[in-house]
């Protein structure tokens, strides 16, 4: 077959569900990549900053002689400088009702607020030579006292971690159906526990970056920006400095990862934005290891309280939850640092018929990095905390894990469901995901083999974990607080005059893999190979606005609104079509490239040839035809708020219980995520999640002292999983596609995090069980096992 | 994470090196691999005026066997250690040891010089000098000197070289018939430094233990011999009341720092577990 023959063969076949390989990897591999980090442009400044060394403190005197005659520097800026161009942010949205934080700006005023806080900015020929600069900077802050630990933050007479605070309480809100007391009055069985979740961070491969571009003459701001919100950043960039939209374009080229963490505000990207608007320079700033452990977003931090209610037969009755989240500061900007506790709260219970629940958020500032969104927003808390806890219930009542679970679960006919915690279920498979999951890891044999293990003093352990997922979601995320957060999304779809298509479209590709299942998609509307449908992503000029990537969206938004625009210009074609060919267009289809006749699939003519004939012989349509053959279609789920997803997994490790060492042995996963576009994808975007669920269940720990010092801040310290230590990891699907679109698909990229970490939980408590020592934080180290254990 | 500017001397021989470095009174520093000496640059922790770059100097390269002795040229790179056959033979333990060294990458450059040089106490390659009663033959202006193992590092990051003095090679005695070496280390993820680490070499006659050296590293400021448990183990029988009272003399011999994420408490539990299973391995080893 010749690649022609190949092309027109594989145009014929549905592309939507094939496993395609990601189109940019190619080019990655063959080094061709172009990130933020690689773009450098005429007389480009280099930034650095010098940060504050302590968590609180009030500058005193910041002398910036030195530093500026320092070779190659060209400003030394502190915040006099830079933050009068710049309206400050505040980190609150209305639909929190009375939450608060502190006002930000770009460079540290009068205090800083936490260990790493940039007080001044650098501009140097080289990063090298700023950073010279930096160490010649002399800062005299008078040391504070910190608020370290939350619950000390909210004692009255803690010092505040910001200027302005009444007290280091953010939020709080409580969620409760009528009858919880009663519920566990007469409960046969209360399972309780105490849970410290540790704090982590995105390590994203790339780290931020930006190169922010004002040019004078034409007072157009170009923002070269690796962030995952593009039109986001446009419209903060145009608001906080007083610019027109149309002045601001945002850049994202290649973004290697993001995870949550490159889509909020940060005080560097806003300075160099702010520097390049002062000089009329181009300004870079692309943050090293050393400082991304201490100015990007950090995640998680929870202390939480729980019980379950149970009856005697082990049906579950009631949670009651207190969730403390520790967030730094100030809340992050535009989309708070609340939604991470709200999620943790309303999640509790979601796999199961749970009636009754009551939620306390308690959101607490302190002196560190600030802690936000980050994969899975909230997932993780909730579903380690519930399924920990029926875990201890099935101990309680000598019922199987599988069994209990299975005795609680949603049924699969009982949909349309309402949770506890308020939540509408438009259609979730539970029951049949635990029984896939049991079949895929041949669950009996393993019992079989860890009692077999046990009589020789191996100690190996099985967790499960059901999960439910948030995703596509619509205004009533952040929209209705008021946010300029975009819950649609956008695309144009075009025939080019030599019968190609192209695809602008708001929702962005970080190594996922969007841009290909957006061909795929678009490709199956207009009856062409994906390879023939170039995508365009990530630059605010030229794709139209739209939410881009946040909370699990560029499959089930970003891949409806390619399929509506893809059938709208289809639509197009064939009204030219038929005036061109004289049929009627009901008549006619598209297949391998060409006007097909719908029946009999002959070829009527080649897309190519409507291409010429509406570009260069428009004279030859009749008078009415639209010849545009360019079709847009912006689309916001309306339907139920989300749609929410659900799978389930297994983890199977075997503890060291003379070292505390854990090691994983294999991981299962079985998911439900509605219409899987392709399988490839898919199944990558759950094995790097599981990834990212089980390094912060093992390793990954953002560790401070008492002085709110970070101590661990670098790779050499701070541990993420790698190749050695991460199992295989087996998955399964079921396809329970939504009703709310045309194309049927859910979000995938956050079920892996949700639960991988409080199935390995589950699996070393289960290992732990013969010394009846339980672990209930995470990350689960050696010293914390060994605690567990007694040893220490 | 930029390092400040220095200037670069690749030394012709070790003379040259001593002169070079003499010149600069004082701002200069070695360069082998550069595994640990870039990173500080870059991290800021050390500005010197030029890099001596050893690597292209001949006689610190190459391993031989002279009169039992082996001798491996101090530019002997780890992945070099751990696939030599020479070493594997006569030098089991560094061998054994390598393989636990960082990553594959890092031991593409990394050198035997530069780690027994550093004298990190959370190096595998110090303590297994230790253990093998190594030699190291270090070189100075007033000429070339050999220091043995156990009077070679001090101090975190301190040996007993000069300032300037270069470690040419390390020499390893000969094997003897009945050698038998073990190792191993608890570390939470492959190829990071170890929370504990031992290595032993011990020669074994008729079940007995005829004699013994236990290294142990990431115990404290330098890598450690451990004597007491050495004694009790040198004439025994092999036996699970032996290995408990080498675990038990352990307190003895170590004696860590309390650290937050490691009490001293924890570490002890892990250097007794550690050797317990070493033992029980040299059991069957031997
Ligand atoms: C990510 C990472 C992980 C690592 N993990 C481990 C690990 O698990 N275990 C471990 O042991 N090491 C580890 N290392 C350190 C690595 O093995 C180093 O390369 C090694 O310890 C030093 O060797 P080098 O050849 O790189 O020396 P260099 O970095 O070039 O030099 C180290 C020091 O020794 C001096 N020096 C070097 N050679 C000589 C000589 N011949 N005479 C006198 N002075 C000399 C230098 O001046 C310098 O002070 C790791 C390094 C990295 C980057």
């Amino acid at each position: 077959m010749t690649l022609q023959d190949t092309n027109t063969a594989a145009a014929r076949a549905p592309h939507i569900g094939q496993a395609h390989r990601r189109q940019t990897a190619r080019r990655h591999l063959a080094g061709r990549g172009r990130f933020v980090s690689d773009i450098v442009l005429p007389r480009m400044l280099h930034a650095a900053f010098v940060r504050s060394p302590m968590a609180r403190g009030r500058i005193v005197e910041i002398d910036t002689r030195d530093a500026e005659q320092s070779p190659g520097v060209v400003r030394v800026f502190t915040a006099r400088d830079l933050n009068p161009s710049c309206k400050p942010w505040t980190g609150t949205l209305d639909h929190f009702a009375s939450m608060v934080s502190a006002p930000q700006n770009i460079l540290a005023e009068e205090e800083v607020l936490w260990a790493g806080h940039p007080v001044a900015m650098v501009l140097a020929r080289t990063r090298a030579e700023a950073e010279d600069a930096c160490e010649l900077v002399m800062l005299d802050i008078e040391e504070g006292e910190a608020c370290v630990d939350g619950h000390a933050a909210l004692s009255g007479d803690a010092p505040r971690a910001a200027p302005g605070l009444d007290s280091n309480l953010c939020f709080q809100t409580v969620l409760e159906t009528m009858a919880v007391d009663a519920a566990f009055a007469g409960a046969a069985h209360v399972v309780e526990g105490d849970f410290t979740f540790g704090r982590h961070t995105a390590v994203t491969l790339e780290p931020r970056s930006v190169v922010a571009d004002f040019d004078a003459a034409s007072e157009q701001l170009t923002v070269h920006h690796g962030t995952q919100t593009p039109y986001q950043f446009q419209d903060i960039y145009a608001r906080h400095f007083g610019l027109s939209e149309s002045r601001v374009r945002v850049i994202a080229p290649d973004v290697g990862g993001s995870f949550g963490m490159k889509l909020h505000l940060y005080n560097e990207e806003m300075a160099a934005v702010a520097a390049s608007l002062k000089l009329g320079r181009p300004v870079k700033f692309v943050a090293d290891r050393l400082e991304s452990f201490v100015s990007d977003i950090h995640a998680r931090d929870h202390k939480v309280s729980a019980r379950m209610a149970l009856d005697a037969e082990g049906t579950i009755l009631a949670m009651e939850v207190d969730d403390m989240t520790q967030i730094g500061a100030f809340s992050t900007y535009p989309r708070t640092s609340v939604a991470e506790g709200n999620q943790v709260v309303r999640l509790m219970g979601a796999p199961y018929r749970m009636p009754d629940y009551r939620g306390r958020l308690s959101v607490v500032f302190q002196n560190k990095v600030q802690t936000s969104q980050y994969r899975a927003v909230g997932h993780p808390i909730a579903c380690a905390v519930t399924e920990a806890l029926v875990d201890k219930a099935a101990a309680r009542l000598g019922v199987d894990p599988f069994e209990i679970r299975a005795r609680n679960v949603v049924p699969d006919d009982a949909y349309p469901f309402v949770s506890a915690t308020g939540y509408s279920f438009e259609k979730l498979s539970h029951e049949a995901c635990l029984a896939k999951l049991r079949d895929l890891m041949d669950y009996d044999a393993l019992r079989a083999e860890q009692a077999a293990l046990r009589e020789r003093g191996i100690y190996r352990g099985i967790g499960i974990a059901p999960f439910v997922e948030i995703t596509n979601p619509g205004a009533a995320f952040y929209g209705v607080g008021g946010a300029r957060i975009s819950a649609q999304d956008g695309a144009v779809v075009r025939l080019t005059p030599s019968g190609e298509v192209q695809c602008a479209i708001s929702v962005t590709e970080q190594g996922q893999g969007t841009e290909t299942i957006i061909s795929q998609i678009v490709a199956d509307q207009l009856g062409v190979a994906p390879e023939q449908v170039k995508v365009t992503t990530g630059d605010t000029d030229t794709t139209p606005s739209g939410g881009a990537t946040w909370a699990c969206r560029g499959a089930g938004i970003g891949g409806e609104t390619a399929l509506r625009a893809g059938r709208k210009l289809q639509g197009q074609i064939l009204a030219l079509a038929g005036q061109i060919l004289q049929s009627d267009p009901a008549d006619l289809a598209l297949a391998d490239g060409h006007v097909v006749d719908a029946q009999s699939g002959t070829r009527r003519m080649p897309l190519a040839e409507i291409g010429r004939i509406a570009t260069y012989r428009p004279d030859t349509l009749p008078e009415a035809a639209d010849n545009s053959l360019t079709a847009a279609e912006h689309f916001a789920p309306s339907g139920y708020p989300f749609d929410f997803t659900n799978g389930i997994q297994a983890s199977l490790v075997e503890v060291d219980v003379e070292t505390g060492i854990v090691r994983l042995l294999k991981h299962w996963v079985v998911e439900d995520c509605g219409r899987i576009i392709n399988p490839l994808l898919v199944d990558e975007q759950i094995r790097g999640g599981v990834v990212q669920g089980l390094g912060p269940a093992l390793f990954e720990e953002c560790l401070y002292d008492e002085t709110g010092q970070m101590t661990n801040a670098s790779l050499a310290d701070y541990l993420v999983p790698m190749a050695c230590e991460m199992p295989d990891i087996v998955i399964g699907h079921v396809e329970t596609p939504t009703n709310d679109t045309i194309l049927g698909a859910k979000g995938v990229g956050e079920a892996g995090t949700a639960a991988a970490g409080v199935a390995a939980l589950n699996a070393v408590n289960d290992a732990l069980s013969p010394f009846k020592a339980e672990i209930r934080q995470t990350p689960m180290t050696p010293l914390r096992i060994l605690a567990a254990l007694g040893h220490v | 994470m930029k390092s400040p500017a220095f200037d670069y001397i690749r030394a012709r021989s070790v003379a040259h090196a001593l002169e070079t470095y003499r010149s600069l009174d004082g701002e200069g520093v070695y360069l082998a691999g550069g595994h640990s000496v870039v990173p500080s640059l870059t991290l800021r922790l050390q500005a010197p005026a030029a890099l001596i770059d050893l690597s292209g100097i001949d006689a610190l390269t190459g391993i031989s066997l002279d009169d039992g002795w082996l001798r491996i040229g101090a530019m002997t790179r780890h992945a070099e250690v751990a696939a030599d056959p020479m070493i594997r033979d006569h030098a089991h333990l560094f061998h054994l040891a390598a393989p636990h060294v960082a990553h594959p990458a890092i031991r593409n450059r990394g050198t035997i010089g530069g780690s027994l040089s550093l004298a990190d106490p959370a190096s595998e390659f110090p303590a297994v000098a230790l253990a093998l009663r190594a030699e190291m033959e270090v070189a100075g202006h007033d000429g070339v000197r050999r220091v043995k193992a156990d009077d070679f590092f001090l101090d975190i990051y301190e040996t007993a070289m000069d300032p300037g003095e270069i470690l040419q090679a390390i020499l390893v005695p000969p094997v003897r018939a009945g050698d038998v070496a073990v190792f191993d280390e608890l570390a939470r993820r492959r190829g990071d430094y170890a929370m504990v680490g031992a290595a032993v070499q011990a020669m074994v006659d008729a079940g007995r233990v005829a004699d013994i050296s236990i290294a142990f590293f990431s115990v404290g400021n330098k890598p450690t011999r451990a004597g007491a448990a050495e004694s009790a183990l040198r004439g025994a029988r092999l036996d699970d009341a032996t290995i408990a009272a080498a675990q038990s003399a352990l307190d003895a011999d170590l004696d860590p720092s309390d650290e937050p994420q490691m009490p001293a408490s924890v570490r002890r539990h892990l250097a007794r577990v550690l050797l317990g299973r070493l033992l029980g391995h040299l059991g069957t080893t031997a």
